[in-house]
């Protein structure tokens, strides 16, 4: 059977790579074609890359910078930030990667997606949803990294946009990003329930507890950045990924969470 | 001189590359007589099987590697929708495949134990293996591939079937007819373990 997909999420920010919490403070980890070269070396099951200041600053995917980390990354990749035009996603794709995630975009034009899915079939088309809470509690999508409010419900947006053809959700808790809490599983339930797609927990995962968690709530693959990058109470950047043996005695634990 | 058949189809970038990787030598192409002159063929793809089929009609690459298959019995190496294509014909679709293959086309379909399973298939899964074959050599015992597909291969000849997979119930996820060969997965997306398989291709098959 398929294991559980478990996702390397990274950001870029002016071709570096950078970690977040809660969106903001951007810390410098390192180049971003070594980073992923050395999780190619770990052998992990999927990578997302987001480009956190594309959209926000107006500007078109670094493509030549994706050719690059391409060329050394011998597992699946997704690509996020700055897809306006199929012609981008086109490019994209041709470079060797394997999905896009469209974000801000979506939530100004549903129709984008169907445009996107209707080009590169919906297994290559994902939406990203960045979700926060707002001051009474209620969850909200956000866009343009977090600094934009749209009024819409996740659920009700993740319902359209499978409707429009996504393949797949990448639903990010803003509130658990970097914190390492674990993720927001009330957001996690609420949107898988809504949804037949397979849905990406992102935001808050710091063990591979939290991961499992996530999973028993319904998501299809788990992402996470600072459990990947961090290491310790100071938060030094160490690359690290659990071994398939960590994953699948999680898998066998006494509690009979399957992941 | 292994030629990565381009019909309009995905992704050939990934496969060049890991056969660079390899120390295969390899061109992505059209064209009939780079084609012809290539020892081996892949013929990758990801989309819709009509779309697959279409895209080598309008390109007249039918006969051509009808020719290349069937009389000069080139190896041919069809990567998911690549390897669907060799089939007679896809639930999917309308238009007939290559026909290299006694099989068809269908898609997931599960049993009231499996409901819950996602469609399409996505994700690492392994293989168990049917029939030793070269492009199989070596492979790590926990080697494991990478799948998306919504469809998968019935065969009616069981000798066609190298390897299956299990996505709640058993599907052949390799397949081979004398030259012929297909993956369902992605070896190009699978690691080392996807590594090996290409290197067995250009270099044992």
């Amino acid at each position: 059977m398929t294991t559980t997909r478990v996702i390397p999420c990274l950001l870029l920010r002016h071709g570096g790579l950078v970690k977040t919490v809660k969106f903001k403070d951007p810390k410098y980890l390192g180049d971003p074609i070594n980073i992923v070269k050395i999780f190619n070396d770990k052998e992990v099951d999927e990578i997302v890359l987001l480009d956190i200041a594309a959209t926000v600053e107006n500007k078109r995917p670094a493509f030549d910078l994706l050719a690059k980390i391409t060329s050394e990354a011998f597992m699946p990749l997704a690509y996020g930030g700055g897809i306006r035009h199929v012609e981008d996603i086109k490019t994209i794709l041709r470079l060797g990667v394997e999905k896009v995630c469209i974000n801000a975009h979506a939530v100004e034009d549903f129709s984008f997606v169907r445009v996107a899915a209707d080009f590169a079939g919906s297994q290559s088309v994902v939406v990203s949803i960045d979700v926060k809470r707002n001051p009474s509690g209620r969850h909200e999508v956000h866009t343009c990294a977090g600094t934009r409010t749209t009024g819409l419900d996740p659920v009700n947006y993740a319902m359209e946009m499978q409707k429009q053809g996504a393949g797949e959700l990448l639903l990010n808790s803003i509130d658990r990003d970097g914190t390492m809490q674990g993720y927001d599983l009330e957001l996690i339930r609420r949107v898988t329930g809504a949804v037949t797609i397979p849905v990406v927990a992102c935001g808050g995962a710091g063990t591979v507890q939290h991961l499992a968690e996530a999973v028993k709530e319904g998501a299809s693959a788990v992402a996470a950045g600072s459990m990947f990058v961090f290491q310790g109470p100071h938060r030094a950047v160490l690359i690290s990924y659990p071994t398939h043996q960590d994953l699948h005695q999680l898998a066998q634990n006494p509690a009979g969470v399957i992941l | 001189m292994i030629a990565i058949i381009d019909y309009g189809m995905g992704n050939l970038g990934s496969i060049a590359n890991m056969l660079r990787k390899v120390g295969a030598p390899n061109v992505i192409s059209s064209d009939p007589e780079v084609i012809e002159r290539a020892d081996k063929l892949i013929l990758p793809g990801v989309g819709a099987f009509d779309t697959g089929v279409k895209n080598l009609t309008d390109r007249k690459l039918i006969p051509l590697l009808n020719r290349q298959a069937l009389q000069d019995k080139k190896p041919v190496l069809g990567v998911c929708l690549g390897m669907q294509l060799l089939a007679r014909r896809s639930e999917e679709g309308q238009l007939p495949g290559l026909s290299w293959l006694d099989a068809e086309i269908i898609r997931f379909k599960f049993d009231e134990d499996n409901v819950d399973l996602k469609i399409p298939h996505m994700g690492w899964n392994t293989l168990q293996v049917c029939q030793t074959h070269s492009l199989l050599a070596e492979l790590d015992a926990h080697a494991r591939f990478y799948f998306v597909h919504s469809y998968h291969l019935a065969c009616a000849d069981t000798r066609n079937v190298l390897a299956q997979t299990n996505y709640g119930y058993d599907f052949p996820s390799v397949v081979m007819r004398e030259n012929i060969l297909g993956v369902q997965f992605h070896p190009e997306k699978s690691h080392r373990f996807g590594m090996k398989l290409l290197k067995n291709f250009a270099e044992r098959v």
